[in-house]
């Protein structure tokens, strides 16, 4: 026991709630279900905060390095002789960091969603889920060892798959629910197979151990090599395509767009602002022994990231669906914080894109969030995801709207907002790391404030659409989460991050690059001076810019047709060309073989079933000869 | 008396009445004859028991009591058969054994 | 009397009792009362079995009690458990108890099915406390005979094609079975010595090589075709198809795995030489099961076959576990027998109550039955996300100590076949999440659906202890697994002292 052993209810408040308010679901009439879901992520957040003062402020010798504490643990389950899967609570900056962004938006949207899914069938079960996704997602940061995180990642899955398919009744939400479900299982394949070497080369989950630059991790890194690379890298790199399918990343990222069919504060939730990041956060957790046992596995993170975060930068320039953009967007950025992560050294300021990365992880929760919800408002006040059946609309939702701008300068990367200063940092980092990279990741956040400002002018600027009925500002109970998260936003840049979190947990200074930072406040000008020219009012520009590039704009509006891609390997490959003749061959040459013999049995004793022919004085007849035959046998031959 | 008689006149009387009962049992096709020529059989192979006893044991009587049991044996077993036929005739109207192959189904 | 003993008799009287019985409600009565207190006997065997253990009783079998039945052979009726065979024991508790409820309107010829139902029950129990291979077999003989006629009388479809499919090719499996006990039989004890059937004098003694080489292949196949073996597991599909829902739930959840039980009890504990030669052949063939069970059931329309390929998969994983020989997957595979067993019947019961109010069993017929069935639906999606491996739910822990077990082996044969294994995890979700969401989500596709009840009293019992059960295990492993891994000691000692030529 120690002063950190009241943690263990932050998660378990969620799970309770999880626990009664899905049991009792019938039973809890109007908003009761909401409210106590919502009151319990309110202990929990109220805890969680003050974990953050406690150990970041209270319990912290000035000067020293963050050590992590493991709160509590216990025993779960015996795999092998060495190998032993504890559960339990580990509490260092990042987990503490990822304590704050978790707890804090999820407060937000249970709030929010007293609003947003008021009237809705099956309210309390909506609440019941949320918990159950608050608990998983604080469980997996909170994870003490590789396999308790392995076990809250499908959690989360679960938990989102249970929440992308919440309207039930519509096809396209189970189907996008499934898809969801199914693309992060394979690729929680690679994970679990990770996990697999990565025990059995170091003998253990734990992740105190892991990452010890000292422990057995590290020092495994020139052990066997397969295929050029040494065991630990692979591990490595598989853990990371299990990162890789949370997170979006190319080519794991088809899931993502379509999870949008959940509701929308699920969307701020899970797919913006949380689970999402959920990768990121595990190379995070990992990244000493990413940094040191395996720079491979470390430099296909960094391109992964960029790639991703270019290429989902193009689809989203194209995309018309409100949520869609937000969700390419989500994947873009992830692909910063995955490029950060990515050319990070470890140690000290070596370390500054582990730090960059984690402060982007944590502004762009508050500003996508912020985004979604916001989204979510217009969408509750129009009833369309569509952007182009909406504008006009700062006049009917100032509140929105000046929320929803706030957002997109913060992820414009526009000073003072918050985005900027997380950004510059990663811009930084890529730029003494690798130019290409940097270059990439500068052309991102040129398009970046292009699509938001594209995004912002067609809903709330434009003339009026035909509304079926006036639209109207959002109420209370959804309009304060958006003035706290606008709030998040603007001032979270503030947070001096570099002293605490850090690669080695030792803090170091970090100031401005003002050489980096005017040309990329440049670029975002620029982007948002473009979609200024294109969107502000309705001209023939956009069109035209489309004639132009038609090609191009027709490749990034149907997502370069990765979609089709999977469909095709899904649907033709695997379904008719393997499960079909599976189910053929069981059928015809298994089964075919079995009735073979039955068959086989069958005609032979057909064949000899004439010889019973009933006939009383056939059989004697036969019985006598035999006799006679036998007698003479044995008289005359023997 | 009896000691007068070869043996092999018993013999081939027993024989030919075993071989008649063969006959009989394997070409008629009435029940009825049927089980007289098994109760032909039967009898030849009485005759044997008794002669061999006499002949081989004068003074024992296992072979007496032999015939005895065969020929209770044979009374019980014509009284179930004939059972048989009759519910045999009152199902098929016949006791034409060419008619009685349904066993085999 | 021997508590062992009591798991027989109770099922006997209970079929006494029947007899007596003049209709349904008389006869399920019997039955539920029957069941329930050999489930009750089940619950204190744990109960016992585990403070025994406590108190430091290191003995390998606990229980245990010994009678000579028929000495010209030398046959005992003996009896004891270890912890695997507690384990056991209480699913079948659970499974059989679940199964008497999900039966609970079987209004045709009610008496003399449950009598056939709790017959095929005590085989089951019977094997499992058995520790005389032949009482062991005459207990398996037992529970397989009244399969025929509960396939036979009350199925559906083509029944006696599937029940005369099954039964032969189960009985196949006992006459391969038969050679492989007689053999071990004859070689029980070194040259000059009382022959013996019980397994812990026969594992005292190495049966000669040669004759393993021989009987190996005999016994495991024997088993294995219970067990599911690939390429003989296709009574398994059209069996459960035809069965009627108790049976299903018993043969699937249960019988099966008597299967993967006497793999690795008499297989592989008296036979580790010819065990450890042969494996290879075996592991081949498992992890086929696993990944060709999975694709089967990709394709297939009707919710029973979907389930009896899926159980294919999951069983090959516990024969493939059994395979790997070691601590690890040795506890995984019981683990996994247990976690199926309970989830494959709870899919079943399932099954059933979801055809006893639609009257189809294709998915492509019904769709969106969440709305009006909710209890069964939310209880369907549990069964999937369980059998998908879920963590929390029992199938989770499962699967996961057997990959750890199985990767154990350093070499590469094995971890190839493992990586193979486990990629069925993505195949599984694969189909259970398309039957989820055909059968339970989108709108309702026939407005016959709209007017379906939700679940009784009784049904709603048979699958919350069932549900129970998956979690139970799901949250909390640690005893489950401890008490198996402790009762495993035995038998990796005799794995250790194999010294195999030329390997």
């Amino acid at each position: 026991m120690n002063s950190y052993a009241y943690t263990l209810l932050i998660p378990l408040i969620p799970f309770f709630v999880f626990l009664f308010v899905g049991m009792a679901e019938d039973k809890l009439k109007g908003k009761l279900g909401g409210l106590i879901g919502t009151v319990g992520l309110g202990i929990a957040t109220f805890l969680s905060y003050y974990t953050a003062f406690k150990y970041f402020i209270t319990d912290h010798v000035h000067g020293t390095a963050y050590t992590s504490v493991k709160a509590f643990e216990i025993t779960w389950l015996h795999l092998t002789e060495k190998l032993t899967i504890n559960l339990g609570i580990l509490i260092d900056p990042i987990s503490v960091m990822m304590l704050i962004v978790v707890s804090t938006v999820s407060f937000m949207v249970h709030i929010y969603s007293l609003g947003y899914m008021e009237g809705e069938r099956g309210f309390a079960r909506f609440y019941s889920f949320l918990s159950l996704f608050s608990f998983s997602m604080l469980g997996l940061v909170l994870a003490t060892n590789l396999f308790q995180m392995y076990i809250f990642w499908e959690l989360v899955g679960v938990s989102s798959f249970l929440l992308i398919g919440y309207y039930y009744e519509k096809p396209s939400a189970f189907s996008a629910a499934k898809k969801a479900f199914i693309v992060t299982r394979f690729a929680d394949l690679g994970f679990l197979i990770g996990i697999l070497i990565l025990s059995f080369t170091t003998g253990t989950f734990d992740f105190q151990t892991l990452v010890d630059p000292n422990g057995p991790a590290i020092s495994s890194a020139g052990g066997a090599a397969f295929m050029g690379l040494s065991l630990l890298t692979w591990a490595l790199i598989l853990i990371f395509v299990g990162g890789a399918g949370k997170s979006a990343m190319f080519p794991l990222h088809i899931w993502l767009p379509d999870a949008m069919e959940g509701p929308t504060p699920v969307s701020a939730l899970i797919h913006a602002a949380t689970m999402v990041v959920a990768g990121v956060y595990l190379v995070a957790r990992l990244f000493p022994v990413y940094a040191l046992g395996g720079p491979v596995a470390l430099e296909v993170v960094a391109w992964v990231g960029a790639f991703t975060s270019l290429f989902a930068a193009v689809i989203a320039l194209t995309q018309t669906d409100i949520k869609r953009v937000l969700a390419f967007s989500t994947m873009s950025q992830i692909g910063y914080m995955m490029l950060s992560l990515g050319v990070s050294g470890y140690g000290g300021e070596e370390g500054l894109g582990f730090m960059a990365s984690n402060f982007h992880l944590f502004t762009h929760a508050m500003f996508k969030a912020l985004l979604f919800l916001g989204a979510g408002a217009v969408i509750h006040a129009v009833h369309s995801n569509d952007m182009s059946e909406m504008g006009g609309l700062r006049k009917y939702l100032p509140i929105t709207h000046m929320t929803f701008l706030i957002a997109c300068l913060t992820i414009a990367g526009i000073p003072p907002f918050s985005g900027f200063f997380s950004k510059d940092e990663i811009l930084v980092a890529a730029f003494h790391s690798n130019k290409i990279l940097f270059g990439i990741e500068y052309l991102v956040a040129g398009l970046t404030a292009f699509y938001m400002f594209r995004l912002y002018y067609s809903i709330f600027w434009g003339h009026d659409r035909h509304y079926h009925h006036t639209p109207h500002e959002a109420p209370l109970v959804m309009t304060i989460p958006l003035m706290i998260l606008a709030f998040g936003s603007i001032f979270s840049g503030l947070l001096p991050f570099h002293h605490l979190v850090t690669s080695d947990g030792l803090g170091f200074d970090s100031h401005i690059d003002w050489m980096i930072a005017a040309p990329s406040i440049l670029i975002g000008v620029v982007g948002i001076a473009v979609a200024t020219l294109m969107y502000k009012t309705e001209n023939s520009r956009p069109a035209a810019v489309a004639k132009t590039f038609s090609h191009l704009y027709r490749w990034s509006y149907r997502k370069f047709y990765i979609d089709e891609v999977y469909l095709f390997v899904t649907k033709k490959i695997i379904f008719n060309y393997i499960s079909r003749p599976v189910a053929w061959f069981d059928r015809h040459i298994v089964d075919g073989t079995m009735n073979g013999i039955a068959n086989l049995v069958v005609f032979c004793s057909f064949n000899i079933k004439g010889l019973q022919s009933g006939r009383v004085q056939q059989y004697g007849f036969v019985f006598v000869s035999g006799v006679v035959a036998l007698v003479l046998i044995f008289v005359y031959l023997l | 008396m009896i000691d007068n008689i070869p043996l092999n006149s018993f013999l081939v009387i027993s024989t030919l009445m075993f071989f008649i009962g063969i006959y009989g049992f394997l070409t008629r096709r009435n029940l009825i004859t049927m089980l007289m020529s098994i109760e032909l059989i039967l009898n030849s192979v009485n005759i044997n028991f008794v002669v061999f006893n006499k002949f081989l044991y004068p003074n024992l009587l296992h072979g007496h009591f032999f015939s005895l049991i065969v020929i209770a044996v044979a009374a019980s077993e014509a009284a179930v058969a004939i059972a048989i036929i009759i519910n045999i005739y009152r199902n098929f109207k016949s006791i034409d054994v060419e008619n009685l192959d349904q066993m085999k189904l | 009397m021997n508590i062992l003993t009591l798991f027989v008799v109770i099922p006997v009287l209970t079929v006494a009792g029947i007899l007596f019985t003049k209709d349904l409600k008389q006869s399920r009565m019997v039955s539920a009362i029957g069941m329930t207190v050999q489930l009750i006997l089940s619950a204190i065997l744990v109960y016992l079995y585990v403070t025994e253990r406590q108190a430091g009783n290191m003995a390998p079998m606990l229980f245990t009690f010994d009678a000579l039945w028929f000495p010209a052979l030398n046959i005992h009726y003996a009896v004891g458990v270890d912890g695997i065979s507690v384990a056991m024991i209480a699913l079948t508790g659970v499974v059989v108890f679940a199964g008497i409820f999900a039966s609970w309107r079987m209004e045709f010829l009610s008496r003399e099915f449950f009598i056939s139902l709790i017959l095929l029950a005590t085989g089951v129990f019977g094997f499992f406390i058995s520790l005389d291979l032949f009482t062991m077999f005459l207990f398996y003989e037992i529970a397989v005979i009244p399969m025929y006629l509960l396939i036979g009388i009350w199925g559906s479809g083509p029944k006696e094609y599937s029940a005369m499919k099954l039964t032969l090719m189960l009985m196949g499996g006992s006459a391969l079975l038969m050679v492989g006990i007689l053999g071990i039989y004859f070689f029980s004890v070194p040259e000059g010595g009382q022959l013996t059937f019980n397994v812990l004098e026969i594992a005292k003694h190495q049966i000669p090589i040669e004759m393993q080489r021989f009987l190996f292949p005999f016994t495991f196949v024997g088993f294995g075709i219970l067990g599911a073996l690939f390429p003989f597991h296709t009574w398994s599909p059209d069996g459960h198809a035809s069965a009627p829902t108790a049976v299903s739930m018993l043969h699937a959840g249960v019988l099966m795995k008597l299967g993967g039980y006497g793999a690795f009890r008499v297989a592989i504990y008296l036979m580790p030489e010819a065990a450890q030669e042969q494996a290879w052949i075996f592991i081949i063939l498992t992890s086929i099961s696993v990944v060709y069970g999975a694709f089967g059931a990709i394709f297939q329309k009707d919710l029973k076959y979907i389930n009896a390929y899926s159980s294919v998969s999951h069983c090959g994983l516990v024969l493939f576990a059994v395979l790997m020989m070691n601590q690890t997957a040795f506890t995984g595979a019981v683990i996994q027998m247990i976690s199926h067993g309970l989830m494959t019947a709870l899919f079943f019961a399932l099954i059933g109550m979801i055809y006893g109010r639609t009257h189809t069993r294709m998915i492509n017929e019904m769709g969106g039955l969440m709305k009006v069935i909710p209890f069964l639906g939310v209880v369907y999606v549990i069964a999937g996300l369980a059998s998908l491996g879920l963590p929390g739910f029992s199938g989770f822990v499962a699967e996961m100590t057997i990959f750890f077990g199985a990767y154990e082996h350093v070499d590469l044969f094995h971890r190839v076949a493992t990586i193979v294994a486990v990629s069925s995890i993505v195949i599984t979700a694969v189909y259970i999440l398309r039957v989820v969401g055909t059968l339970l989500m989108g709108p309702i596709t026939d407005k016959h659906f709209l007017h379906l009840e939700d679940a009784n009293w009784y049904e709603r019992l048979s699958t919350i202890t069932l549900v129970i059960g998956i979690t139970f295990i799901g949250v909390a492993p640690l005893w489950l697994s401890d008490m198996i891994n402790f009762s495993l000691a035995p038998l990796i000692e005799k794995l250790a002292t194999v010294q195999l030529p030329g390997m």
